[in-house]
């Protein structure tokens, strides 16, 4: 249904997406032994989402994919925020 | 959809014409439509399991006190009834047996985007079904938490919850596969010209479903998860002793087992708005309504889990809102019962059996869907809460909406699947029966439910005695109509199926009954509106 475009990435490029992967990962795992208290889940969660956005935009092509995908993307994480938002009102109301 | 010319003279998908033949031929088919035939069979098989256990929990409740069997057989039964009608046959049912067969011929497919995964798929289907039954035969008895494996009881009981609840993860996966097989097919293999907007309701409830399946499924594969960990290692997620929260898990069991209950029921409403429009002759109402609400049905019914759990201990706040939502997700269906029947106003109403069964989905839907807004509400919720009146409100839902849709959708598509015809005065019998023995059978429970008949007890007081025999009578009376009703569609000497009994306008009924293996030889021309009687 769509015109189909050719985008050819090169293997340096996605070597440097594994570092800076890789990175993200050394911090996730220094994080806990810096002692940020109750900021150490948050950062953690951060650093898990941006893992998440790196993977799903260079290794899963997100980036050159059409508009439709995108927001379809965008839609299943409003979705699931929605989801633990609802699920932890209950917990700061109870 | 007439006037097109992409048909070839390949033989029927029934007959074998690769490699392989006979069994094995069925069991490597990657074909869309056999697939489709798999699930129907295995489905039938579990469906007689799982209504044969019916009978017997509505014989033991015929009397007050034990009659046949103790209380702790029952709770078993009742486990196993639930963990069958639901995980194995209600939850697939519509989408994988009919999405799979109709859905990529009704887009102009060939076949799924994924074939071999959409047979992995059913092999995890069975896999995981394999599971279910194997935890009823080892351990330490068969699992007694019902369906819903609530915690922190099932977390502590001796019995075999380990085996049932790994069972219903793999059955999870199935599902999950096939979401994203779906989604892919309608995304990346539509006939050229065939805009979403011209899509026929069907696939667009399909697509809606897909959704739900990715979504939701993996939630209740972790929570399962979670129990095995707490029951194995003793981490404290659900069992206040060990530092657990109960409430947590009714949240992530709801997160994914109310919109389950949209992945029930989308594709039962997709297959009535196929039904309705083929025998009023008529086109669609408000087609682009019924596309959305779909859409809106998946989208809203994501967010009122908390329905279930109003007398959980949840915070009031979340209550008033789970309850404000819950009746949110009444706006859409209603627009489908309204559109429904609009199409059918000024129609050429032709009443052969689908349409039977069609207009049997509206009226026991609209009933179960009224009765769950009492539900809904947060002062009747409290009276009725586990009460024989949610088993009755839930059974409306999920045998009057999606089973009867399911055999409607049997007698619509059954002169494509199998090229032959059914004697349509003794499925109009069989109809009949299966009508008043299901109203028979579920109304009563509205009633004593509203009395304060709990669910799930194997005893119960003199005094809804006469609502428990009327129940068991008419739970025998829709034994019978099923009987009649497979005996009628199994019955070997049917007149051969034209290619458009029916007269509609779908794909399915340009191609020839049953149709080839590879659907079509060209890709079909698709018109402006794809419910074009005019």
């Amino acid at each position: 249904m769509t015109t189909e475009v050719e985008h050819i990435t090169g293997y340096p490029f996605y070597g440097k997406v594994l570092v800076g992967l890789l990175v993200l990962t050394t911090f996730t795992i220094l994080v806990p032994w810096l002692n940020l208290t109750a900021f150490t889940a948050l950062i953690a969660l951060v650093l898990a989402s941006t893992k998440a956005g790196i993977v799903m935009t260079y290794f899963m092509h997100l980036k050159v994919e059409y508009i439709l995908l995108k927001i379809l993307v965008v839609m299943v994480l409003a979705i699931y925020a929605s989801v633990i938002l609802l699920t932890f009102s209950d917990y700061f109301f109870r | 959809m007439t006037g097109n010319t992409h048909l070839h003279e390949e033989p029927s998908y029934l007959i074998d014409t690769g490699k392989r033949k006979g069994i094995m031929a069925w069991l490597t088919t990657t074909d869309h439509k056999r697939i489709g035939l798999l699930y129907l069979w295995s489905i039938m098989v579990f469906f007689i399991v799982g209504g044969i256990l019916g009978e017997i929990m509505r014989t033991e409740l015929f009397k007050p006190g034990q009659q046949f069997y103790g209380p702790q057989t029952y709770n078993a039964i009742f486990t196993l009834h639930g963990l069958i009608m639901i995980f194995l046959i209600v939850i697939p049912g519509l989408t994988v047996v009919f999405g799979n067969f109709v859905m990529p011929i009704m887009i102009g497919a060939n076949d799924v985007a994924f074939p071999r995964l959409n047979l992995f798929a059913w092999y995890l289907y069975i896999l995981g079904a394999a599971v279910v039954v194997i935890s009823q035969f080892t351990g330490n008895g068969p699992p007694d938490t019902g369906w819903t494996f609530y915690a922190p009881y099932s977390t502590q009981t001796h019995t075999n919850v380990i085996a049932a609840v790994s069972g219903a993860f793999i059955l999870g996966f199935s599902s999950i596969l096939t979401g994203i097989n779906f989604i892919v097919t309608i995304h990346r293999l539509r006939a050229p010209g065939m805009s979403f907007f011209k899509m026929p309701l069907l696939p667009w409830a399909v697509y809606a479903t897909a959704w739900i399946q990715i979504l939701a499924t993996p939630v209740i594969g972790i929570t399962l998860l979670m129990i095995i960990a707490e029951r194995v290692f003793h981490i404290g997620f659900f069992d206040p002793a060990l530092g657990g929260d109960p409430v947590l898990y009714q949240h992530l069991f709801w997160i994914y087992s109310h919109p389950a209950v949209y992945i029930m029921i989308l594709p039962a409403m997709g297959v009535v708005t196929e039904i309705i429009p083929t025998f009023c002759q008529k086109q669609i109402y408000g087609y682009k309504a019924i596309a959305i609400s779909s859409l809106a049905i998946a989208g809203v019914g994501y967010f009122v889990w908390g329905h279930h759990m109003f007398t959980s201990g949840m915070s009031k706040e979340a209550i008033w809102t789970f309850s404000l939502l819950t009746f949110l997700v009444a706006v859409p269906s209603a627009i489908k019962v309204f559109n429904w029947v609009a199409t059918m106003y000024k129609g050429s109403i032709d009443l052969k059996p689908p349409l039977l069964y069609a207009i049997a989905f509206i009226f026991l839907f609209s009933i179960g869907g009224l009765t769950g807004l009492v539900q809904g509400a947060l002062a009747t919720d409290i009276q009725v809460h586990d009460t024989s009146f949610v088993v009755a409100h839930f059974h409306y839902i999920i045998f009057g909406g999606v089973g009867f849709a399911f055999l409607g959708a049997i007698h619509y598509w059954y002169p494509k699947m199998f090229g032959r015809m059914y004697n349509f005065r003794v499925a109009n019998i069989a109809w009949c029966f299966l009508f008043i023995g299901f109203n028979l059978l579920y109304f009563p429970q509205f009633i004593i439910g509203l009395e304060g008949m709990p669910r799930r007890y194997f005893d119960y007081l003199p005094q809804f005695t006469w609502a428990q025999q009327i129940s068991t009578i008419g739970g025998y009376i829709l034994g019978i109509g099923f009987i009649i009703l497979m005996v009628n569609l199994f019955r070997k000497n049917g007149e051969k199926a034209p290619a458009n009994p029916w007269g509609g306008t779908t794909f399915e009924w340009q191609l020839p009954s049953p149709p080839p293996m590879e659907n079509f030889a060209t890709p079909p021309t698709v018109p402006d509106k794809p419910y074009d009687y005019d």
